[in-house]
């Protein structure tokens, strides 16, 4: 029987097992809209694409499974731009499909074409330009193939408005045909056996875990790993919840603004296990002072990553919880000694700490203290990027995979909204956090109007100091105090919210936290809190930009 | 004296004589923002880049000079991609700055790293990635020409930090060397005096005005043209305001939904004028069906223009107000009264209309507040159906007194445009009229409106919908709506009122008369609900795949829900 | 119809990208695309062969002209010139095939360039038809491996084209 492009797209989807797409209408997308009336997949109206691409986002990222956004032709595409690149730096697998314009009309800068193939070449996985309907089936399923296996990313599927409205035959179903898209099995043998020597022989090793782990499922893998070895693990912001923060080998965050002792750790480090990680520029600082003594074991699925930044003794191609697992099966029981000693000591005189405000003013880190104390383990927290991230990294103890969610390679300001809404929508019973800044919050503000429109309950937590802080942060300490258009004028946060729907509280003293916390908790719909904190509290410890890890402020 | 190159930048904007920029801070061009702290370039913190971009674009859409935004690397620069789009598709020039991460760090995927330059090739007259700072005067200067000069366009240029941080002797060139650029200006003599021949001949000329008029700032001409030659003139969408609207020669905007009259003129010429247009599809409809009878005279100063739709009889490519100079001086003082009648029979036979019943109709706001205005306001709009009742029902009297997006439709782009329209003429009235969808797409930058105290009417035409797809869904899809509804709103008013700014919600004729002239006097800015007929209709329409001779109307009763 | 341009673009990094992007997005269709660098060393250029009617070739030519670092553009196609390709061919030879093959090669005046076991792998630069010819003489034997430059090509006589003056003067106004 004969289907139109459209319906054909949405049965792929439904194949795939989709069961949400966010997404904004628009002419070149008309077909598909129209497809979507007869199925059902859930769709979300977003209130920008940013919207809907941070929420296809937070969905995968919280549930594992792809998320699916729908744009139209033109501006609807380009404003999924960012959060393309967000899921690509993180490795999030997505799928984002675009209306393009009709194909007699491609290439003649028509009404609302853009070349959005060309324009994210440099950040997706892969993409196509749909040129005939009988294609779909295929592609939806190449699609999805490569956006979830190795190491996952996004792929965008272009599709012109007469391709999605053709009446085709769909093509029968045919076996992947990819090959140039291999995918790395497990070490080698001899590899394993290296690195379980290297293993062995360590004095002092330290595993550097990243969002390898949360990706390949390896929480439990990496757990019997460490304690096998007793080797402190310490993880970089993505694998942040890879690991639980309150076992007695975790180190927290290092790098840039990571812990001293996981800082002081990596850098008197023998050996360096490093698992589903990629040696970023925020991870190790001036490159040639990071763990210049140690042999380094680099375990990652993505053989580009291996030797790019650092050079590696002993790399281990696969995927990260079938790796681990092998390592875990040759590698006998190492006892506690000096290091483990020395890394406690560490921890017991270097903690993570800050200065309580005896006049009650709010400090952001009692903030994020609180919030955990509320959340604990049931919480998802999602976060924008800035001052409030690196908070919410040092002082919220994560220990479950998947619970802490935010953009770490593009580092995109606005995220968090959004994002939350897709992780509400894939975890409808759970408790989910946005803690966001005041800069932050106002990018993709609209998105409220989702939220209340669906009867998310998310919390949202603004830490407001009145200042784009981090960039404030750096002008304060390496441009001699000169705050160049950092400064924010700010609506008033709980009259938005108001304005939403949602519920909208100001909390400006440390002994009201608690009780707004759970009377936040109590309420069933979106909450907006504003906390208006100290403003001018900085994120320490902190390496500045080109010095070595050992080298830190505060 | 050695200074940094991003002391050096800051320089060369001085000496282009910049006197605004619009961005947000960030890491990577953090040295840049060091050295603007001293200079007397105003910068306006935006709320989010998107903001930022399009206000430099309304920038110099209202000033006709080069706006300038920057941005951090990473996603501060991929925020700018719909901006930067948008601005390519108008032909609006623009200097783009980003931060980029050190040059070391280029291509190793290093915090808040993206490939700027390869992202914005598709949409960028030209970029640059400067790796040598002693190339930063040169670069500043190539970047400001290009965007300024031939068919105007956004030009970007990726700094990364290392770079802007780096100490150089400062020098500005003062001309510029790019042997692959040369944009031609003086049309083809033999050309034009064949136009002139062309025109003498005709007996049922059109003139046809696009974008390119206001690029060229060739009103003037173009006036006199049509009179000289007694030649009615239709706008594109880009070219409204280009051609006085109360002119007895004007036949409003033609297209998709252009004025019955002036797509039946195009049908009818037996002589075509494209001034700075670029047949867009919009305009076109199905093509064999556009203006089947006439010869086509096509003027642009883009080559890559000519033919690239349509097959044109005789092309001239140069800058449109020195070809149509040059023009004048060579044709005939005509009359043409038969023609005339011909045009006033059309007008009369298909006039632009809609019916009041039903509620408060969208474009009685715009009816009311051209006349409140007497024309003479800036209007920016967003994109849908507002921004097509705007084009049929505000009358421009003066030249760029419509800002919006064209060719690349972007939704959000009202108020930062209206931002930066309102901060490059301060004593000039700016109104922005915007749909509840499009409105809620930038709505942040109501804080940047606020800080900058600009006074700044926002109308929001309120349907409740997104208008334009559903009434597409309506006419092609048997009225399957599907992701139009908005099915909650937040409180525009109390919105408005959240940001600091005057909120007011109008909901019949009678409150719309009453309040706009106490609500367009006000000092301050505001924020107007106006509830209008959720099922109201753009018309008239040319169907997908029809010639623009085959519009319809909605009757009575059709504009349903 | 195949058009032969002649592009000469700034020697600087993503150059190609720019082109190669261009032909993309506007959906035309490159034969092949042979790129390197002349006589002067701040200029390359590249020699594309593309499928199109009149209106396409005016329309790439055109776009490719706005490209800020493509400094010339010329359609060659009807001019006198000089075009040449190279092509390297892996072949299947055993030893009572590899005399015929090299016979072959020499009616081609293509060279050995290297041999394994049961493969000759040979050399041979020409104009299209000569190499298509070449290639269809090796086929039977079984062509293991073969790779193709793509054209390059250089008006004949006197006249010639370069950045600085030109003997064709084919820019677009």
């Amino acid at each position: 029987m004969k289907r139109t492009g459209a319906n054909i797209l949405l049965e792929s989807l439904r194949e795939e097992g989709v069961d949400t797409i966010f997404g904004y209408p628009g002419g070149s997308v008309l077909p598909i809209y129209d497809a979507i009336f007869d199925s059902d997949i859930r769709h979300i109206l977003t209130r920008h694409e940013q919207g809907a691409v941070h929420a296809a986002d937070g969905y995968a990222r919280a549930s594992g499974r792809p998320g699916v956004c729908l744009a139209t032709s033109g501006p609807g595409a380009t404003n999924l731009v960012t959060g393309i690149a967000n899921a690509y730096m993180d490795s999030v697998p997505i799928i984002a499909l675009t209306g393009q314009v009709v194909t007699s009309q491609l290439g003649k800068d028509s009404f609302q074409e853009a070349d959005i193939v060309g324009i994210t070449l440099p950040i997706t996985k892969h993409s196509y330009l749909v040129k005939n309907a009988k294609d779909l089936t295929k592609v939806v399923k190449e699609a999805f193939h490569i956006a979830t296996t190795g190491r996952p990313g996004p792929v965008l599927i272009d599709i012109p408005r007469d391709v999605s409205a053709a009446l085709v035959e769909p093509e029968e179903e045919s076996p992947l045909n990819l090959p140039g898209y291999n995918l790395p099995d497990v070490p080698s043998k001899n590899r394993l056996e290296e690195a379980v020597r290297v293993i062995m022989a360590s004095k002092r090793p330290v595993i550097y875990a990243g969002g390898g782990v949360v990706n390949s499922g390896a929480f439990m893998e990496l757990q019997q790993f460490a304690e096998k070895i007793i080797a402190p693990v310490t993880m970089t912001l993505m694998g942040l919840s890879g690991f639980p923060g309150r076992h007695p080998l975790a180190l927290g965050m290092l790098g840039m603004h990571g812990s001293k002792y996981a800082n002081y750790a990596v850098c008197s480090c023998d050996l360096l296990i490093a698992v589903g990680v990629r040696f970023d520029d925020r991870v190790t600082g001036k490159l040639e002072r990071f763990v210049p003594e140690a042999k380094v074991i680099h375990i990652d699925i993505d053989p580009a990553e291996i030797g790019k930044n650092v050079k590696v003794d002993i790399p281990l191609v696969g995927d990260v919880k079938n790796s681990l697992a092998e390592l875990i099966k040759r590698l006998k029981a190492k006892p506690s000694g000096a290091w483990q000693d020395q890394v406690q000591n560490w921890k017991k005189e270097y903690p993570l700490t800050f200065e309580e405000n005896e006049e009650g003013k709010l400090k952001p880190q009692f903030v994020i203290r609180e919030i955990y104390r509320a959340g604990q383990d049931r919480a998802r927290i999602v976060t924008d990027v800035g001052q409030h991230q690196m908070w919410s990294a040092h002082y919220y103890d994560y220990t479950r995979p998947r619970s802490f969610i935010s953009s770490g390679g593009l580092g995109t300001m606005g995220f968090g909204l959004p994002a939350a809404i897709g992780v509400q929508v894939a975890c409808p019973d759970e408790l989910v956090f946005n803690i966001a800044g005041d800069g932050s919050i106002q990018m993709n503000i609209q998105e409220l109007a989702t939220a209340v429109n669906n009867n998310l309950p998310i919390k949202i937590a603004i830490l407001n100091n009145g200042y784009l802080g981090m960039v404030r942060q750096w002008q304060e300490l390496f441009y001699n105090h000169r705050y160049s258009q950092t400064e924010l004028i700010n609506p008033d946060f709980t009259k938005i919210a108001e304005a939403y729907g949602a519920v909208g509280m100001r909390i400006e003293r440390q002994k009201d936290v608690a009780p707004a916390l759970l009377e936040a908790l109590a309420v069933k719909k979106p909450v907006v809190m504003d906390f208006l904190v100290e403003r001018e509290e900085n994120v320490m410890p902190m390496v500045p930009p080109g010095e070595p890890l050992d080298k830190m402020l505060g | 004296m050695e200074i940094t190159a991003a002391q050096a930048l800051v320089r060369c904007l001085e000496k282009e004589n910049i006197e605004i920029i619009f961005g947000i801070p960030g890491a990577a061009i953090a040295p840049v923002y060091d050295a603007l702290y001293n200079s007397k370039i105003k910068h306006v913190l935006v709320r989010h880049e998107q903001g930022a971009v399009h206000a430099a674009d309304g920038y110099a859409r209202a000033t006709g000079r080069v706006g300038v935004c920057m941005a951090t690397s990473g996603p501060g620069a991929t925020n700018l991609v719909t901006g930067i789009a948008n601005a390519y598709m108008d032909s609006v020039p623009m200097v783009v700055i980003t931060g980029q991460v050190n040059t070391e760090r280029v291509g190793t995927d290093a915090f808040q790293e993206v490939d700027t330059t390869g992202i914005t090739i598709p949409i960028t007259k030209h970029n640059f990635l400067l790796k040598d700072p002693a190339q930063l005067g040169e670069t500043v200067k190539k970047a400001f020409y290009i965007a300024s000069t031939g068919r105007p366009g956004p030009v970007l240029i990726d700094l990364p930090g290392d770079v802007t941080s780096s100490k150089i002797k400062f020098k500005y060139p003062e001309n510029v060397k790019l042997r692959g650029y040369k944009p031609t200006y003086r049309g083809h003599p033999n050309m034009i005096k064949e136009a002139a021949r062309l025109i003498d001949k005709a007996q049922r000329p059109v003139i046809y005005a696009g974008g390119g008029i206001l690029n060229s700032s060739a009103c003037g001409e173009l006036k006199q043209l049509a009179e000289t030659i007694d030649a009615p003139v239709t706008n594109t969408f880009m070219g409204l305001s280009s051609f006085p609207g109360d002119h007895p020669l004007y036949l409003g905007m033609l297209g998709l939904h252009g004025t019955r009259y002036a797509n039946m003129a195009i049908t009818e010429c037996d002589l075509l004028i494209a001034l700075g247009a670029r047949f867009d599809d919009r305009v076109t409809g199905r093509i064999s069906a556009f203006a089947p009878g006439a010869r086509i005279i096509h003027i642009d100063i883009d080559p890559a223009e000519i033919g690239k739709n349509v097959k044109v009889n005789l092309p001239i490519v140069g800058d449109v107000k020195q070809i149509l100079q040059a023009l004048l001086t060579q044709v005939k003082k005509t009359e043409r009264p038969e023609w005339h009648r011909r045009i006033l029979e059309l007008k009369d036979n298909y006039p632009m209309r809609y019916s009041r019943e039903g509620g408060l109709k969208p474009q009685f706001i715009i009816e009311r507040l051209y006349a409140e205005t007497d024309g003479d306001s800036l209007v920016v709009t967003d994109v849908g159906q507002h921004q097509m009742w705007v084009a049929q029902y505000y009358r421009f009297k003066n030249p760029r007194m419509l800002i919006s997006s064209g060719g690349l439709g972007t939704m959000g782009f009202g108020l930062p445009a209206a931002v930066g329209a309102q901060l490059g003429i301060p004593g000039q009235q700016v109104i922005l009229i915007t749909g509840d969808g499009s409105f809620q797409m930038t709505i942040q930058e109501l804080s940047t409106v606020k800080e900058q105290k600009l006074p700044i009417k926002i109308f929001i035409l309120n349907n409740q919908k997104l208008g334009m797809v559903r009434q597409f869904q309506q006419v092609y899809y048997e009225g399957r709506y599907m992701a139009v509804d908005f099915l909650f709103h937040p409180d525009f008013e109390l919105l408005a009122r959240a940001y600091g700014i005057d909120g007011f919600t109008i909901r019949s004729e009678e409150d719309a008369v009453s309040m706009l002239p106490g609500i367009l006097e006000s000092p301050g800015p505001a924020l107007v609900n106006c509830l209008v007929y959720p099922g109201e209709n753009v018309s008239p329409m040319v169907p997908a795949g029809r010639g623009i001779d085959e519009a319809i109307e909605f009757a009575e009763g059709e504009n349903t829900l | 119809m195949k058009h032969t341009l002649s592009v000469m673009v700034e020697n600087q990094p993503g150059v190609l990208a720019r082109v190669a992007g261009l032909f993309s997005r506007r959906g035309f269709n490159i034969d092949s695309l042979a790129v390197g660098q002349t006589e002067n060393p701040a200029v390359s250029r590249m020699t594309i062969v593309v499928e199109g009617d009149d209106r396409i070739v005016e329309q790439v030519t055109k776009q490719l002209h706005k490209l800020i670092d493509v400094i010339k553009v010329g359609d060659i196609t009807a001019e006198k010139y000089v075009d040449r390709e190279l092509v390297m061919v892996k072949v299947n030879a055993d030893a009572g095939q590899r005399g015929e093959i090299m016979l072959i090669a020499d009616i081609f005046r293509a060279r050995v360039i290297d041999f394994g076991r049961r493969t000759l792998t040979l050399e041979c630069t020409g104009d299209e038809g000569k190499i298509t010819a070449f290639e269809e003489s090796l086929r039977p034997y079984g062509i293991k491996e073969m790779v193709r430059t793509g054209k390059v090509a250089m008006l004949r006589g006197t006249r010639f084209t370069s950045v600085e003056n030109s003997g064709l003067d084919q820019d677009v106004e």
